[in-house]
């Protein structure tokens, strides 16, 4: 069996929630965000997880190694808002097992 | 006053196929959409993508997608109200109910189906402290009539397809155009881009990367922006203008409809999905992504189920006590209130001998 993976996600109202993904389901970040109702529906995930919207955005808090931005991501991340050094798409953040013990923080919804 | 059978509130998906299905059952439709085209996120946000999952097109682009669901309901002639939101909905004596739009477009139906998706579509407004101080005085999310930049000095800031379209047009109408952009890369089309580049370098358009507005300065109307840039050393500057046009992409918001009365839950309306996708109020049908409902998927082909059945429900309260049944479109063919139809052709009968 794969292995599960624990994430921490602190919500827009700043609440830890500590989950855990599965990696064997081509889940992203931002469907599990979704899976666990951790930000309301229709504020994430707009586009359907096309790197096209940024409802998604979040700030990575620890130091995992992410895979690397592709353009889509970086171009979006131009032109969101309250974008920091650590932000990323949720959408574009497949779960892997390199990824246990991930800390993140939503952006705020836009 | 437009009057129909069904008035849709967007034009999406599940909009258009509505139109169809409320066609063969004899009931006419008006659709009203915040977007200025038909097709909704389709459309807008990724018209050259591909969807997988519409039964029978292994792969269809969702802009073709559209145009095939356009072409499907045209036989039934729907009317349009594009570009306007719808504001308010008023019930009246005889029971119809009277949508007005934020233009004050006034459509009048028995049935209302809200098939809005996500909800209408707003421009993201950069966060600039004082930006609402200048709306509509200098300050436009939205270019609706280019005329007004005639002459003008014109900045632009953004960095995908619709900044870069209108700075090019606006190179030929305005007497100065700049560009701003939190990065030096662009993403839109090539065209678009090596366009800019050449209108860039004969001095037309001024472009300023990597740079954001953090600033907005004026009385009464905007006389200039304020300017970071980035570039080697961090500075900041002022750049005199008549209009500022952020254009940074619209989201979707579920907006006035939330106002109606209807039951919401999780940014979408309930629904009773035992029978019609009916609201809470009798009368208003909720269909597609915009309505929730015990195990509700947001797909577009759930969206074409509830508008069927939807439309069937619509019938009743359009011809109430009037007989009906089901009819398949192969066996007694399409009658277009356009005059046109469309039928299987006949079986040839013929001796072999």
């Amino acid at each position: 069996m794969e292995q599960d993976i624990n994430i921490k996600i602190t919500d827009r109202e700043g609440k830890i929630h500590e989950v855990i993904a599965p990696t064997d389901m081509a889940m992203n970040l931002m469907e599990v965000v979704r899976s666990y109702e951790i930000a309301p529906e229709g504020t994430i995930g707009v586009c359907g997880g096309m790197a096209m919207c940024s409802s998604c955005q979040c700030y990575v808090l620890s130091e995992h190694e992410l895979p690397e931005m592709q353009d889509d991501e970086e171009a979006m991340l131009s032109e969101a808002f309250n974008v920091k050094d650590n932000s990323r798409l949720g959408c574009q953040l497949q779960i892997n097992p390199d990824m246990e013990g991930l800390e993140v923080e939503l952006a705020p919804e836009i | 006053m437009i009057t129909t059978d069904i008035l849709i509130i967007g034009a999406g998906p599940t909009g258009l196929f509505t139109v169809f299905e409320a066609g063969l059952l004899k009931l006419k439709c008006h659709l009203i959409d915040a977007l200025p085209q038909p097709g909704g996120q389709c459309s807008e946000i990724y018209p050259k993508k591909p969807i997988y999952d519409i039964p029978a097109y292994p792969e269809i682009l969702a802009g073709d997608l559209t145009e095939k669901l356009l072409e499907q309901c045209k036989q039934f002639e729907p009317g349009f109200t594009l570009g306007e939101r719808a504001e308010t909905i008023e019930k009246q004596e005889d029971g119809t109910f009277v949508v007005t739009t934020n233009k004050g477009t006034q459509h009048q139906a028995p049935v209302v189906a809200i098939a809005g998706g996500l909800g209408s579509f707003e421009p993201r407004k950069p966060q600039i402290h004082n930006i609402v101080d200048f709306e509509d005085k200098g300050v436009e999310y939205i270019i609706k009539n280019p005329d007004i930049y005639k002459d003008k000095r014109v900045v632009i800031a953004g960095g995908g397809d619709s900044a870069l379209d209108w700075s090019i047009f606006l190179s030929d109408v305005a007497s100065e155009v700049t560009l701003i952009h939190r990065r030096n890369e662009f993403r839109g089309h090539l065209d678009s881009v090596d366009k800019v580049q050449e209108l860039k370098d004969e001095g037309r358009i001024n472009l300023i990367t990597p740079a954001e507005i953090i600033g907005l300065v004026g009385d009464e109307k905007l006389s200039a922006v304020v300017v970071k840039q980035a570039q080697h050393i961090e500075k900041e500057f002022e750049i005199e203008c008549d209009h500022f046009i952020p254009l940074f992409g619209l989201s979707p918001k579920l907006g006035p409809i939330a106002n109606w009365g209807l039951e919401i839950e999780k940014n979408a309306i309930k629904v009773n999905n035992a029978l019609d996708y009916q609201t809470n109020i009798p009368g208003i049908f909720a269909i597609g992504d915009v309505n929730t409902y015990p195990g509700k998927l947001k797909l577009i082909l759930c969206g074409f189920h509830e508008a069927t059945l939807m439309c069937q429900a619509a019938y009743q309260i359009i011809n109430p006590g009037k007989k009906y049944v089901l009819k398949y479109t192969t066996v007694s063919g399409i009658d277009g209130f356009d005059g046109t139809r469309k039928e299987a052709p006949k079986a040839v009968v013929k001796k072999i001998e």
